[in-house]
């Protein structure tokens, strides 16, 4: 099956060229197919697809379609879906089948728009390169010896190897744009706020963000379009009006200013992926772009920053884990804190297990002041350098990643390693600011390269719109692994 | 600074996260190397910069005082380890 973007397939849809349901059988068998060598996907259950498929026919048949009734896509398990298993990548939920749906769940339903399955992901979106999940490690589709990246490695992969058209996703410090850059698909942040986290398995709950992923800009356009809105349930929902994320798609992009933050040009960033970054500037400027040179001088304490206040988070929120109300419970205990004691224990994996220990101790008395209190002052330090550099440009323009997809294990026993995966995207979401990652280039074994554009608060329409002129005038993001 | 086996044991019981002998040195070692990579952040002279808490500036929202949840009590105890007549089921805490 050649691979269809959500706009193809929803053409067809209105067309009457094909049903849901034909539509989901088609990508089901895929799925079969290839996700025993990939690992892209924890739970599939055809049955609900398929009676979701139906009921979204149903819809088009009394002429209530919207412009995505039908459309099928695949949800990362950090998202509670009634009745479905929801893991979070974890032994802990193994055995949780939600009782109610995420917002973003809802808003599917509500657009009519089958879920496929429940991507895997590194436990509680810990992670960057799939391989802390307890469900075992997502292989990348461009070669399986490879990490997918993460911690929304089964989105990507399933994207990128066409087992869905379209995937939610998180990201808490690069979970959407890194695994989109080393999986070849394009994944938006928006800006923190516009996706509800109502039902969003809560990770690091100031940073925690959800996103689409898909083959183009425009279809993640069309996804956000369905995902972002405001909900009373989340605190830190915000009250806006609802925007049509399409709008800008078309507009011609003479006059933009892309900021080039020195920072993100340095003596980390691999060859390749240079030369391919800067390909893709020079692309740019043929569009009619300028570009402008801008410091973030305090990025580089981002990776420091975010290891403090993203644990002491997570060491809040997983402390709902207990083996009381919901998830697993350790078979043989004594008294109640030997049962919390063994259930932690036996319920989370490693990667999880030290970033609660991290979170604890800076949290804890004597030590919360030099640690968390000087983390949150650097947060801001941090967000003033993109402030200071959004005077002088419109969009700012870097890698998403230092390096393409690494080895599977290469890095699974090193955390400090891993955790640089991330320098390029992390001051992103202490800023709480949007940033996307589309397709730039193939490094020399043919791995995707990923270009990170980072908008302002609210520029997500402008975002899409630089991203998909740029894709119109490149072919990079049409590609696809041979499996 | 560098985290002791004990500093190891302390943090684990205030997780509640029961961590094996055999499995301290380990965390030790790990969790010190990340400390390693915090520290850098220590010789920032941040005199004066009020600390960020959240992403955006936000304000607690309110909502009228009515009821806005179904009773779904069935549905959320369905999943829990062990519950009685209602009730979540734990260890005897009270002699």
């Amino acid at each position: 099956m050649p691979q269809h973007t959500i706009k193809q397939l929803a053409d067809l849809l209105a067309g009457g060229k094909s049903s849901s349901v034909e539509l989901c059988q088609d990508y089901l068998a895929r799925i079969a197919n290839l996700n025993p060598s990939l690992n892209a996907f924890i739970t599939v259950d055809a049955d609900k697809t398929l009676a979701e498929a139906r009921t979204a026919d149903a819809l088009r048949a009394s002429g209530q379609a919207g412009p995505l009734t039908g459309v099928p896509v695949a949800h990362k398990d950090i998202f509670c879906a009634e009745g479905w298993l929801t893991t979070c990548g974890s032994r802990m939920l193994s055995n949780f089948v939600s009782p109610y749906d995420a917002h973003v769940i809802s808003r599917f339903k509500a657009a009519g728009m089958p879920c496929l399955g429940k991507t895997n992901m590194d436990e509680f979106a810990m992670g960057s390169s799939n391989e802390t999940s307890f469900y075992g490690p997502v292989k990348n589709p461009w070669d399986t010896g490879r990490v997918p990246g993460g911690s929304s490695g089964g989105s990507a992969a399933c994207v990128a190897a066409g087992l869905a058209p379209g995937a939610t996703a998180t990201d808490t410090g690069g979970s959407i744009r890194q695994p989109a850059a080393l999986c070849g698909v394009t994944g938006l942040k928006p800006t923190y706020g516009v996706v509800s986290r109502y039902g969003m398995i809560a990770f690091a709950s100031s940073l925690d963000q959800g996103g689409p992923m898909a083959n183009t800009a425009e279809d993640c356009a069309l996804l956000l379009n369905v995902m972002a809105g405001f909900d009373g349930r989340d605190s830190t929902s915000l009250e806006r009006d609802s925007e049509d994320y399409t709008r800008d798609l078309a507009k011609p992009l003479a006059g933009l200013r892309i900021g080039l933050p020195k920072e993100f040009f340095g003596e980390g960033l691999g060859g390749e992926t240079r030369q391919a970054v800067e390909a893709a500037i020079e692309q740019f400027k043929k569009l009619g772009a300028t570009t402008v040179e801008v410091g973030l001088p305090n990025s580089g304490l981002s990776v420091a920053a975010y290891y403090v206040i993203a644990p002491a988070e997570a060491s809040s929120n997983l402390s709902r884990f207990d083996g009381v109300r919901y998830g697993y419970r350790t078979p043989e205990y004594g008294d109640l804190t030997d049962m919390y004691e063994k259930t932690r224990a036996e319920g989370f994996g490693a990667e999880v297990k030290r970033r609660i220990m991290i979170g604890t101790y800076v949290l804890s008395h004597g030590y919360y002041d030099a640690y968390y209190i000087q983390a949150q002052r650097l947060r801001r330090l941090i967000a003033n350098d993109f402030a200071e550099a959004y005077r002088q440009c419109d969009i700012i323009l870097g890698p998403t990643s230092p390096t393409t997809a690494f080895k599977l294990g290469e890095k699974a026993d090193d955390p400090v390693q891993m955790y640089l995966s991330d320098i390029y995207t992390i001051a992103v979401n202490l800023a709480g600011l949007p940033g996307m990652s589309l397709p730039c280039g193939y490094d020399g074994q043919g791995l995707p390269i990923g270009l990170q554009l980072i908008g302002d608060y609210f520029s997500e329409a402008r975002m899409l719109n630089v991203a998909h002129q740029y894709q119109l005038a490149t072919d990079w993001h049409t590609r696809t692994p041979s499996l | 600074m560098s985290l002791t086996p004990e500093d190891v044991g302390r943090i684990a019981r205030l997780a509640r996260i029961r961590v094996a002998g055999d499995e301290a040195a380990q965390y030790q070692n790990q969790l010190n190397g990340i400390f390693d990579l915090i520290a850098e952040m220590q010789a920032v002279d941040t005199t004066g910069v009020a600390p960020m808490a959240h992403a955006r500036d936000v304000f607690q929202r309110l909502r009228a005082d009515e009821v806005t949840e179904t009773d779904r009590r069935e549905a959320y105890q369905a999943v829990a380890p062990q519950t009685e007549a209602g009730l979540y089921l734990v260890p005897k805490v009270i002699e």
